[in-house]
């Protein structure tokens, strides 16, 4: 039996692998995604694992600088902002076409933002637009000619121009969206410097050079994703050659793509931050000095080194450090200090009260969060509270986390991935963001100072203005801790060594319209 | 026989009505609903709730079995909340590949469970025997997901032999050797189990065999040793295995479910284990009445076969 297995084995391997294991071929770059995309319409999807496929098919009306979080023309060549920060007239690109042949235009433009905004739209059931809002400032969509359209908003909001750039804002075919419907997702078209070849469900997604993209016809011959969900499964490929390209590397991984000579490893920190909300409403977190002294006393350089492995940075307050231009430098994160804990616990009169700290079992952005929940617990027990962990699977825990954490839980984890430095904390620490109002600050922070400075910086035209309320509001938040700032992820991918140009970008978008792989 | 087989699959239609019922209420027990799922992490209570109207999931949950249940008598499974698409196509696509991958294994782990364990009979307490019955213990003992990574790692990470996931090459390919270079790691893991089940059975089957009066008559016949064991008391032990293999059918169909993930293989399998994380209701309802219901056919052939070979049954 051994002897027949072992003789089996063998021939069977080389009766099958008699052509060598064939590498990917030249020109054309295999990405190993996390998953199989929700949809191809960028309109409709809230996952970085679609973004990364997305962000080559199609351009936006603005774009990222390489390397920044800063919009730049793209699809509009220029634009002029009214004095008052509510009328956006964007100069349209005249050269552009889409990748089923029907031009570029400002009525292609007031179709996307109607199909999404408007509820009367006659293609507005081909949804839902789950981040809309991104755009629920703006009134009305303008077309003045041909090539110039214009945005009337209802207020003045500045991060209008880098919504333009976040996928939500990429510019569909509406001649596509009109031939599929609700099936867009799957026949997708844009403008982007690759155009859709084939979806094979499960297996892969390609697509392939738009010889006549307006910036440039790019390298590759093609891209094709492939969703590999298990992630030894994903380094397996990655080892035997399947794959040219892995995203999300495991920390445990990294280390051995490092060693190795074949391999690029990458890394490129995000806007993105891993924080616990706190409740205030009710229970010890009301006190302030019971919240800063959870912040003293977890050890966030341990979580960060140990359990994440270096593939994170510690949080000093709630905007990353990766918004350049609006990052408060002068924060110093919380040292790690348990004595000075215990003293704020003391001085706060806590009564050794059991604090419930809601834990996801996974999701997006969310890291490892039941190694973290557990060694937060650990920390926090050091000083003497008691933590009693819950844990929930992600949609369940969403579920109980966004609607409010009262009459639930003292504590949640949470992780938000953002591209504009106004979003996260409007969204989630201002006072007409408590989830009664619709909003997400799910610890009900509450401080009109905060929210007079998020106002100003909505409304302020000035860059240097804003960052200046953007660095304010950070020192503030910070004091009053509503969070436990923990951690800043990097992002990470691992190539062959074939891959060249290949770069993250610190919008964790996969921009590969440079990207070569001459062999 | 027709009588018999009609008999029997009339009989399955009220179990798949029970497991279809059984999936639904479980769906609405584990809490997290599909338009969370759908609506990801910016999703509002306020739009979950108007998308869970829109989806009809806010009807009580009596009436949206009911309205599934309509319709599928229409020959429709609804569309997947997730993947938009109808159900129908997608699980019968990911049926297909399920059914090559398990039909595979189904086949392999009959094959070589029924060789181990007629050796092992034929040479009782002799070494092929006492090989046979340790490889087939650590057969039956490993977890069939570690087995999978470790072939992985020796035969597609260090030797290069066999890809490491996929169905196809996703360059050229698509041909039967391709398919088959890339059914042979999961098969095998999906298989081993099972291989040593049958082989144990068979060996115990064969044993009780070679001892009825039947098989001294033919060897007191003198027919030669070969066809005294294969003849008779191979057909005869067959009786027996047969409705086990039937069983075991069900069992690596259930298996394939790891093995797909670990494999990234384009079945069932996968697309459940991705639908129930999703809240994707419709395709649950729909991939697990389709695993269902050929787990019913399965176990019907398997009785009919065992009926064909044993008169004494009609």
């Amino acid at each position: 039996m051994k002897h027949f297995l072992a003789a089996a084995l063998t021939a069977a391997a080389l009766a099958i692998s008699a052509p060598a294991f064939a590498q990917t071929p030249p020109n054309v770059l295999v990405v190993g995604q996390i998953a199989e995309p929700k949809s191809l319409d960028p309109h409709a999807v809230t996952a970085v694992n679609d973004f990364r496929i997305l962000v080559n098919l199609y351009d936006g009306l603005t774009r990222y600088r390489d390397g920044t979080l800063e919009p730049e023309p793209s699809l509009a060549e220029s634009w002029e902002v009214s004095d008052d920060g509510t009328v956006y007239t964007f100069s349209l690109r005249q050269d552009v076409t889409f990748h089923d042949g029907t031009p570029f235009n400002a009525e292609a433009v007031k179709f996307n933002f109607d199909r999404m905004l408007d509820e009367d739209h006659p293609y507005h059931d081909t949804g839902p637009f789950p981040l809309a809002f991104y755009f629920s400032a703006v009134d009305e969509v303008t077309v003045i000619d041909e090539f110039t359209v214009e945005f009337r908003l209802g207020e003045p909001y500045a991060p209008f121009l880098s919504n333009l750039a976040y996928p939500t804002g990429l510019i569909v075919s509406p001649a596509a969206v009109m031939e599929h419907g609700a099936d867009f997702g799957r026949n997708p078209s844009g403008t982007g410097a690759y155009s859709f070849v084939e979806w094979e469900p499960n297996t892969q997604v390609t697509i392939q050079r738009n010889a006549d993209w307006w910036d440039g016809a790019p390298d590759l011959e093609g891209i094709v994703y492939r969703p590999i969900t298990d992630a030894n499964t994903r380094i397996a490929e990655m080892l035997s050659g399947g794959i040219d390209v892995m995203v999300e590397v495991p920390p445990d991984s990294l280390a051995q793509f490092r060693d190795g000579g074949d391999f690029n490893v990458y890394e490129q920190a995000g806007p993105h931050v891993w924080f616990l909300i706190l409740n205030m409403k009710e229970g010890p977190f009301a006190e302030k000095a019971v919240r800063q002294a959870a912040n003293y006393a977890i050890d966030k350089t341990a979580i960060v080194e140990n359990i994440l492995q270096g593939t994170a940075e510690v949080a000093a307050g709630p905007t990353p450090p990766a918004f350049a231009w609006a990052y408060n430098e002068e924060l110093e994160p919380y040292p790690h200090d348990p004595d000075r804990a215990r003293e704020l616990l003391e001085e706060a009169g806590y009564d050794g009260e059991t604090v419930t700290f809601y834990v996801t079992e996974g999701g997006s952005g969310m890291l490892d969060p039941v190694a973290m929940g557990t060694a937060i617990q650990a920390d926090l027990e050091a000083v003497g509270m008691d933590v009693e962990i819950e844990t929930y699977e992600w949609n369940t825990f969403l579920g109980r986390v966004n609607p409010g954490l009262e009459g639930k839980a003292d504590m949640a984890e949470m992780a938000w991935m953002t591209n504009d430095p106004d979003t996260l904390p409007f969204l989630a620490l201002r006072t007409a963001a408590w989830p009664e109002e619709g909003g997400f600050n799910s610890g009900y922070y509450s401080n009109p100072e905060v929210d007079d400075l998020l106002e100003q910086a909505r409304r302020a035209t000035n860059q240097d203005e804003r960052a200046e309320l953007y660095k304010q509001m950070q020192q503030i938040v910070q004091e009053d801790a509503p969070w436990v700032f923990v951690a800043n992820w990097k992002q990470n991918a691992v190539t062959t060594a074939a891959v060249e140009n290949f770069k993250l970008q610190p919008s964790f978008f996969l921009m590969l319209q440079d990207v070569a792989k001459p062999q | 026989m027709i009588a018999y087989i009609a008999k029997r699959l009339l009989a399955a239609i009220p179990v798949l009505f029970g497991l279809t019922i059984i999936v639904f209420a479980i769906m609405a027990l584990i809490p997290g609903d599909p338009a969370q799922a759908i609506l990801g992490n910016f999703a509002t209570p306020e739009n979950v709730e108007k998308l869970n109207r829109d989806l009809g999931l806010d009807k009580p949950l009596v009436q949206q079995y009911f309205i599934w249940l309509g319709n599928l008598f229409q020959g429709d499974l609804g569309r997947s909340y997730m993947q938009n698409r109808p159900v129908l196509d997608i699980v019968l696509e990911r049926f297909n590949a399920t059914l090559i991958l398990a039909g595979t294994a189904l086949v392999l782990c009959s094959v070589l469970g029924l060789i181990a364990g007629v050796i092992s009979a034929v040479r009782q307490y002799g070494w092929a025997d006492k090989a046979i019955t340790f490889i087939v213990l650590i057969g039956i003992s490993i977890p069939s997901f570690w087995l999978g990574l470790l072939l992985i790692l020796v035969f597609a990470v260090n030797l290069r032999w066999f890809p490491a996931s996929g169905m196809y090459s996703i360059f050229g390919g698509g041909d039967l050797p391709d398919l088959l270079h890339h059914l042979f790691l999961p098969a095998l893991t999906l298989a081993v189990v099972a291989t040593g089940v049958i082989a144990r059975l068979t060996r115990t089957a064969m044993l009780e065999v070679l001892r009825q009066d039947f098989i001294r008559t033919a060897r007191a016949k003198g027919l030669s040793e070969r066809t005294v064991i294969y003849k008779h008391a191979f057909k005869a032990a067959l009786v027996t295995v047969i409705p086990v293999i039937g069983i075991q059918a069900g069992f690596v169909l259930g298996g394939a479910v790891y093995i797909e993930t670990v494999f990234q293989w384009p079945g069932i399998g996968s697309m459940l284990v991705t639908a129930i994380s999703t809240r994707d209701l419709l395709l649950v309802q729909g991939g697990v009445l389709v695993v269902a219901a050929a787990y019913v056919l399965f176990n019907l052939a398997a009785d009919v076969v065992q009926t064909i070979l044993d008169p004494r049954l009609r």
